[in-house]
């Protein structure tokens, strides 16, 4: 008499294959898997409870950290939620500005996940191409925002710093790059046979399925849902735009991988004609009035001799970030009680100096009514939504994000049982999952 | 009629209050109208709401420094959504601080396990018929729940290593 | 090490140094990758930047076969017990990257979900601080690290949050223009 039993296999936290932290504890029968049971939490970071001890501004950082691989989507989503909050409107501009850097982003992190996935079904050579196209995306975020990875660009009321000179040509260049890389892979990886076998009919999970746990973003779109926050509550100036939102049919990872492929696509489209839609800037602005040095114009001012000072723009000390006056208007909302005033106010007068302090002090701040607010945007896997309650105070009484990976991870099961355990690897590449949204 | 109004005909005595800031519409209702409510909800033809977004909690123990008066100290915040008519509701649940409990909406939309379970975890709100109602981000061995107002956010429970 | 120029054709060296040699231009690293810092270790791994320049581009997913721990990224406490079992498992000669500054210190996550650095829970070798750190960062780290294994040093105390004993002095409390001017005087 033969006696058969099922055998336990734990997968994780630290494996190779999941490029996140994440535990599952797998049920397997030979090599099929019967029940997984997945385990989170190994990157709780306390997003929300850090959110509550700091002021509305200071959570850009933290959300910098949320999905790590597209941070330019967090930022635009909380500032967005913030301003709703306010009920301020920002310049045109910064508008188009928050669209190019967000699909900028949502590029990369497709990148990331395709490259990924492709690297772990032993195809490396493409996950080297797309890190390449990757590392040229970050070039321009670099140029424009100062920094690769974790940016905090966004402010609420408008975005830190307008497009530099000569941008728009840097960033058709580099479109150029990408395209030539995205072809490049899908001839590497499409027609192949082992990357078409392993991700054809692997992973699949029914509309109705992804729909009851609520899932959204290309996972879902995979399954023939067209739902796409960008055109079903277009924000921005999505609305404005020509894009496409790509579907597949089957739900299962070779069309997740199609989806993305060509979101990427289309993303690439929405920056292309964001740069031939975006109003003139001030980029090229001609400072008016005479230029003095700050020390000079601050002890003419103690002096008492201020006829004429308002026209005077002042020169700054590099170590002072330069000058901001020049862009502000076009890159920030009018609001005084919300936005910080340009540099050269700042160190310039005492009217900027007073209004700079009364938003970074403790006990002044940003101030939104008390309130609450839901804001969704189209992040890189999905509906990301900030949900924030306030009291009326400088501090967020609550910010909760709707992580988009956490329904995913939800539903893995519903996708993983009956398949081969080495079905695993390319299942759980093609959900991209983020631990730092995930479990935020 | 949008959502608000159809939900607001149909269960008039259930409503605590309702109000629409920012264009998000919101109703707060009973604790024991949770479950007809959410059925209405999903199984109205014309309401249709397919998606559970979202589902988190809010403490409000001195809220705004204790000016503004809450019913009770936690609501548990629902977000639907529906596909078909693109429309959004929030459900907002009163619950007591002494016996922190409301019904789960497990068996109609698959996607509250993993919420209630967070709810759980970080409020300590338990859900009255959910399946495998544990701890999700933090470890069992954690005393309390994180995200209540009263636990100090520097408090550290580690497994290993120093106390500190 | 140049026995071309020698006029005996051999080399004399003193067998630490030619241990000390051999390993530290073959590193076998074990990535624990957890968060954001991920990302720029890809980069950092990937063509632009190109670690095997440094004889480390191979990892080993096997704590057995690898004897450079690279912590990428932030501990939880949750995660904690698993990072200590993984530093067990290797065998010696063994070292500790700390890459990122929530594995040196903790960061701005000073919260109850955090390992407030790692070097509370294993001892930490090199400390590459930065949110996330640039690859040219990292590759200065890697190359300190080697400078390190050439001298055939380790580290084997941990950090003691009460006595503040065993992390470099800079990572104690937190970034002052007043440190950071002695560090630089001290440097030159």
């Amino acid at each position: 008499m033969t006696q058969t039993r099922s055998m336990l296999l734990n997968v994780g936290p630290s494996h190779p294959a999941m490029h996140g932290v994440i535990r599952l504890i797998m049920e397997l029968d030979g090599e099929k898997i019967k029940d997984v049971d997945v385990e989170i939490g190994y990157l709780h970071r306390a997003f929300e409870k850090m959110c509550e001890t700091v002021m509305y501004a200071q959570c850009f950082p933290y959300t910098d950290r949320l999905n790590y691989v597209s941070p330019l989507i967090n930022n635009v989503g909380f500032a967005m939620a913030v301003e709703k909050l306010l009920g301020i409107d920002i310049p045109e501009r910064a508008k188009y500005i928050r669209v190019i850097m967000s699909e900028i982003s949502r590029v990369s992190d497709h990148l990331t996940c395709v490259g990924a996935s492709a690297m772990e079904l032993g195809a490396m050579s493409v996950f080297l191409y797309m890190i390449k196209a990757r590392e040229f995306l970050w070039e321009l975020v670099e140029e424009i925002t100062g920094a690769r990875l974790t940016i905090s660009y966004v402010r609420i009321g408008g975005v830190k710093a307008d497009l530099t000179e000569g941008f728009t040509d840097k960033a058709f260049k580099t479109i150029a790059e990408v395209r030539k890389v995205l072809i490049e892979a899908d001839e590497l990886l499409t027609r192949n046979r082992i990357f078409f076998d392993r991700m054809k009919d692997i992973g699949k999970i029914s509309a109705q399925d992804a729909v009851a746990y609520g899932i959204t973003g290309p996972f879902l779109r995979s399954t023939g849902v067209a739902y796409d926050v960008r055109k079903a509550s277009p924000y921005l100036i999505y609305d404005k735009l020509d894009f496409e939102v790509p579907v597949g049919t089957q739900g299962d990872n070779l069309d997740r991988y199609f989806v993305r492929m060509a979101e990427m696509e289309q993303s690439l489209r929405i920056i292309e004609q964001c740069f031939q839609q975006i109003p003139e800037g001030p980029v090229a602005a001609e400072l008016t009035g005479d230029v003095v040095p700050a020390a000079e114009m601050v002890d003419r001012a103690k002096m008492g001799r201020t006829e004429g000072l308002k026209e005077e723009e002042v020169n700054l000390d590099p170590t002072l970030q330069g000058s901001t006056k020049k862009y502000h208007e076009a890159v920030y909302a009018d609001r005084k009680d919300v936005v910080l005033p340009a540099k050269e106010n700042t160190y310039g007068n005492i009217e900027g100096l007073m209004n700079h302090f009364k938003l970074v002090m403790y006990g002044h701040g940003i101030r939104p009514p008390a309130g609450e607010v839901y804001f969704p945007v189209e992040g890189g896997n999905g509906e990301l939504g900030f949900y924030i309650v306030s009291d009326g105070r400088d501090y967020p009484w609550r910010v909760r994000v709707h992580p988009p990976c956490f329904p995913i991870m939800a539903a893995l099961p519903k996708c993983l049982i009956g398949d081969m355990m080495a079905d695993l690897v390319p299942t759980f590449g093609s959900v991209n999952m983020i631990a730092g949204e995930l479990d935020r | 009629m949008t959502p608000l109004a159809r939900v607001q005909e149909r269960f008039s005595t259930q409503i605590i209050e309702t109000h629409s800031f920012r264009g998000d519409e919101t109703a707060v209702i009973r604790p024991e109208a949770l479950r007809p409510v959410a059925q209405f909800l999903k199984e109205a033809p014309e309401l249709d709401f397919n998606f559970l977004m979202d589902l988190s909690a809010v403490d409000y123990l001195f809220f705004a420094g204790g000016r503004i008066q809450k019913p009770a100290r936690f609501e548990v915040v629902y977000h639907f959504f529906s596909l078909k008519f693109n429309h959004r509701l929030r459900l907002k649940v009163p619950v007591d601080e002494k016996a922190p409990e409301v019904d789960s909406l497990c068996a109609l939309w698959a996607s509250a396990n993993w919420y209630e379970r967070e709810v759980w975890d970080m409020f300590g709100i338990k859900f009255k018929g959910h399946p495998n109602l544990k701890r999700i981000l933090m470890y069992e061995e954690f005393q309390g729940h994180a995200l209540r107002k009263d636990y100090p956010f520097n408090k550290r429970q580690p497994l290993i290593g120093p106390q500190y | 090490m140049s026995a071309l120029n020698s006029p005996t054709g051999f080399i004399t060296s003193s067998f630490k140094h030619a241990l000390g040699w051999a390993r530290k231009f073959s590193i076998f690293q074990y990535p624990f990758v957890t968060a954001c810092c991920g990302m720029e270790y890809m980069a950092t791994n990937c063509a632009h930047y190109d670690q095997d320049r440094f004889g480390a581009g191979f990892p080993r997913f096997s704590p057995r076969q690898s004897d450079v721990l690279f912590v990428v990224g932030t501990i939880s406490q949750k995660m904690a017990p698993v990072l200590k079992t993984v530093y067990d498992q290797m065998c010696e000669p063994k070292w500790v990257v700390a890459f990122g500054v929530c594995t040196c210190t903790g960061g701005f996550y000073d919260n109850y979900a955090t390992v407030m650095g790692i070097d509370t829970i294993i001892p930490v070798d090199i400390y590459i601080p930065g949110c996330p750190p640039r690859p040219e960062n990292v590759l200065d780290g890697l190359i300190k690290l080697q400078e390190k294994i050439q001298r055939g040093e380790q580290s084997r105390t941990l950090y003691d949050p009460h006595t503040k004993t065993g992390r470099p002095v800079e990572l104690q409390g937190g970034y002052t223009i007043e440190g950071h001017i002695k560090h630089i005087e001290a440097k030159s």
